[in-house]
């Protein structure tokens, strides 16, 4: 915010105004500056607070709506459909008509159901979810809580989820919502792992736990953490889509094999709110990976042009659909073979990130190493480290069954039982199909 | 009613499975009736060790209308709707394996135009149910339903031929004893001449797509294995079969229609498992192709329906043909009394049978393995209750 080059020259008095559209702060601030005047001091921390709050609501309330739209677009013209196109101008009006039909609808529950424990969670579920965006800067000044420990709070928040998705599988007293419990619960404690490594990665490299510091960090030093740290970038990605039950890990709501997982046994509005927390969760994880990998509000100055949330918000949908798109093109992993991907791959390899934070950080403060020649060389020698790392676990981890093509022969003129399979498997020219295998 | 008295049912079940024992106990879970994997009405009852399948207990019958007995009281021409609703994603080729034996049992001779008609839709039936069986499957391996809609396409156009030739789309009751019903119409051919030329580069898209993506590869290859010599006592038939790599294929084993004169090759497996039955359906739709592109080329004239009466009255005897239908083994088998009606309307339905292997198949793997199992056998369920 020190140097507005363009815009503020133009528009130099209005900044700090409370219709200064770049830094909404303004408002906020002008508001507890005035209560201040004339109030005790804790009516304007509360004033404050609740308007964070409110606006948050107001923003994510709509945005999420506009989300199912875009998500629904998105994945139909994946699959060449048109997607939603009745409701309003474009299907615009479809999450509308959806959620009046969900309020509508009866909300049931299974007889032997334990009634407290499975009424809480769908109310419970939105206190991640909305508490986590607290920390999120919009901008330089923009987030409601700019916590010093701000890495902190978004893990210890995001990690209370997996206990209310508990509560909902379990006192459902349905088998499909138990499992899809057990899954959720098993793999959510596994993924906190690689995510926080990633996580401590950036933490090392750029010595602070405010998220705005990280973002600050990214400014000053020109460089945005992905290309310093792409396999962080790559597995806090993956833990969270993991998280997030989104495919390839969406195993705690496999449809196909669980029907819905730990919320099979919600109806109406109940399931609503688990849709719309799990859409907006996947907003506000995108919007973090932007936020730490991508450069957050900032872009290269384009920042001191464009209004910070506005970069944010861009940077935001590109993961987002980023996540749609593999939502709409992988198949599912299986639950032992993500369990075996996290711990085997995912966890070594953002340990040692770490470990290469570590000795680029010291080079870099104790060394005493010029930034501006340290970083891109720092940057070129980790995409390296990162490609060859994948490469080696590709080698490494792939199992037996898949190292071997898997053939089709064409039997030509054999015909018959088990001879005539002997003789065509026993053939040595080409096979027709070779797919796979090492 | 009571909610207070269920609860202390249920808490009394786990407290004394928590009692004896090592505190643990398998769990039953009832994948289906309505349950979004099974294709169907199918219920599929598998025992679980936490994630693992301990025992499958497959339950039939949700489906069942009682077709053999009803089909003994219409005439023969009027069983035919019949056969379009036993394997209602291949209505032609049930179709025509009941033509079959009703022309052996009448005694008929079919003009060759006919056969070649049969034989064209047959291939367009079969296009058309791998591109389900297919998408469907990929769609078990938990892929958020892109296959699925993109061979869809493929299977729409193949719907729309047989629409634009009798009117129907999915239970077509197009063939008849002594031909099929209608000729081809004129604006068919240059139809699927188009489809024919469109084909190949769909199904390169779909191979570059798939056939190399690592996750499906994970969750295929190595499951739901079966020997072949399992799998020939177990008289599994079709891709499943033929996936274990024993190449037996009615069309060149006991042809029929004239597949004899039509020049095409049968892709076997290697391993048996899942991912070889999906490669085994691809290969054999462009299999398919080849034996289309050549009934285009040499479609015969003449009449494509022998005189048959419409209520014919077979000697007494019996009669028994069998298809390769998309699913594998196809057989109908009718009695006569020389009465109008058959005195026995036998199916040999090819998911009923390879659905008997779906227990050896998935025990020891994991819950999700069995429903990819499920998935790559291709059962529908109308098929297997009737």
């Amino acid at each position: 915010m020190t140097d507005f080059a363009g815009l503020t020259s133009v528009l130099g008095s209005t900044l700090g105004a409370w219709y200064d559209f770049r830094d909404l702060n303004n408002l906020q601030r002008l508001i507890t500056e005035w209560i201040a005047d004339w109030g005790p001091d804790w009516l304007a921390s509360i004033i404050a607070g609740v308007l964070g709050t409110l606006g948050i609501l107001g923003v994510i309330g709509p945005t999420l709506l506009i989300l199912i739209w875009v998500e629904r677009k998105v994945i139909a013209r994946f699959q060449q459909r048109y997607g939603p196109n009745r409701v309003g101008p474009k299907g615009l009006l479809q999450p509308v008509a959806d959620a009046v039909k969900l309020i509508l609808k009866e909300q049931l529950a299974p007889r032997a159901a334990d009634k407290l424990i499975f009424f809480l969670p769908p109310v419970l579920i939105f206190v991640p979810g909305v508490l986590i965006w607290g920390v999120l800067p919009f901008g330089p000044r923009m987030s409601v809580a700019d916590l010093n420990v701000g890495v902190l709070f978004l893990l210890a928040v995001s990690g209370t989820t997996v206990l209310v998705i508990f509560m909902a599988g379990w006192s459902s007293n349905n088998k499909y919502a138990l499992f899809g419990a057990m899954r959720a619960v098993a793999m959510s404690i596994s993924y906190e792992v690689p995510m926080v490594l990633a996580l401590l990665t950036l933490v090392v490299f750029s010595g602070t736990m405010s998220i705005n510091g990280i973002v600050e960090w990214q400014q000053q030093e020109d460089v945005i953490f992905i290309l310093l740290f792409p396999l962080s970038a790559i597995a806090f990605f993956f833990a969270a889509s993991a998280e997030l039950n989104r495919t390839p890990a969406d195993i705690s709501e496999a449809e196909s094999e669980i029907v819905a997982g730990y919320h099979t046994e919600y109806s109406g509005m109940r399931f609503g709110l688990f849709y719309a927390v799990e859409l907006g969760n996947t907003l506000v994880v995108s919007a973090f990976i932007a936020t730490f990998f991508l450069g957050g509000w900032w872009l290269w100055g384009l920042d001191q042009w464009v209004p910070s949330w506005i970069i944010l918000l861009a940077k935001t949908g590109a993961v987002y659909f980023l996540l749609i798109w593999t939502r709409g093109t992988l198949p599912r992993l299986r639950v032992d073979q993500l369990m075996s991907f996290c711990w085997k791959a995912l966890v070594p390899a953002t340990l040692l990130f770490v470990v290469v934070a570590f000795v680029e950080r010291t080079l870099l403060i104790s060394e005493g190493w010029d930034t501006t020649v340290a970083l891109p060389i720092m940057a070129v020698f980790n995409i390296a480290l990162t490609l060859g790392a994948i490469m080696l676990f590709a080698r490494v981890s792939r199992p037996a069954a898949l190292r071997r093509p898997a053939r089709i022969r064409m039997a030509g003129t054999e015909i018959g039982g088990l001879r005539a399979a002997r003789q065509v498997a026993s053939r040595t020219e080409e096979p027709q199909f070779q797919v796979g295998g090492d | 009613m009571t909610t207070a008295d269920d609860t202390q049912l249920a808490m009394q079940g786990t407290i004394e499975a928590l009692t004896t024992g090592d505190g643990s106990e398998p769990v039953v879970v009832n994948l289906g009736p309505q349950h979004p994997s099974t294709h169907g009405v199918f219920r599929l009852k598998v025992t679980l060790d936490g994630e693992i399948v301990q025992d499958a207990e497959m339950r039939i019958g949700y489906l069942h209308r009682s077709m053999e007995k009803l089909a003994e009281e219409r005439t023969y021409t009027q069983n035919i709707p019949f056969t379009d609703r036993i394997d209602y994603l291949a209505a032609m080729s049930n179709n025509l394996a009941y033509c079959l034996a009703a022309e052996e049992l009448l005694g008929v001779e079919v003009p060759p135009r006919a056969n070649a008609i049969r034989v064209m839709f047959a291939e367009l039936q079969r296009v058309a149910s791998h591109a389900m069986a297919n998408g469907t499957f990929i769609n078990d391996c938990g892929a958020w339903h892109t296959p699925l809609f993109h061979m869809f396409r493929d299977r729409e156009r193949v719907l729309d031929m047989f629409e634009m030739t009798c009117g129907a789309r999915l239970t077509t009751n197009y063939m008849r004893i002594g031909g099929v019903a209608f000729d081809l119409p004129d604006e068919l051919l240059p139809t699927l001449e188009q489809f024919l030329a469109d084909m190949p580069e769909n199904i390169a898209n779909y191979e570059a797509l798939l056939l190399e993506n690592e996750i499906l590869h994970a969750r295929a290859r190595g499951i739901g294995l079966i020997s072949p010599e399992m799998a020939i006592n177990s008289s599994l038939s079709g891709p499943v079969l033929r996936a274990t790599g024993v190449p037996w294929d009615l069309r060149k084993a006991n042809p029929y229609c004239g597949y004899e004169d039509y020049e095409f090759d049968v892709p076997v497996g290697e391993q048996g498992d899942c991912f070889d039955r999906f490669l085994v359906r691809m290969a054999e739709v462009k299999e398919s192709l080849k034996i289309l592109r050549q009934v285009v080329d040499t479609l015969p004239d003449g009449p494509w329906l022998a005189d048959v009466p419409l209520h014919a009255r077979p000697d007494p005897g019996e009669s028994y043909a069998r298809v390769e239908s998309p699913r594998g083994e196809l057989g109908f088998y009718l009695v006569s009394d020389g009465g109008p009606a058959p005195y026995r309307f036998h199916c040999r339905p090819p998911s009923l049978i390879n659905l008997t292997a779906l227990k050896e198949m998935s025990i020891g793997g994991t819950l999700a393995d069995a429903i990819v199992t499920l998935g790559s056998i291709d059962i529908v369920v109308g098929e297997i209750d009737r």
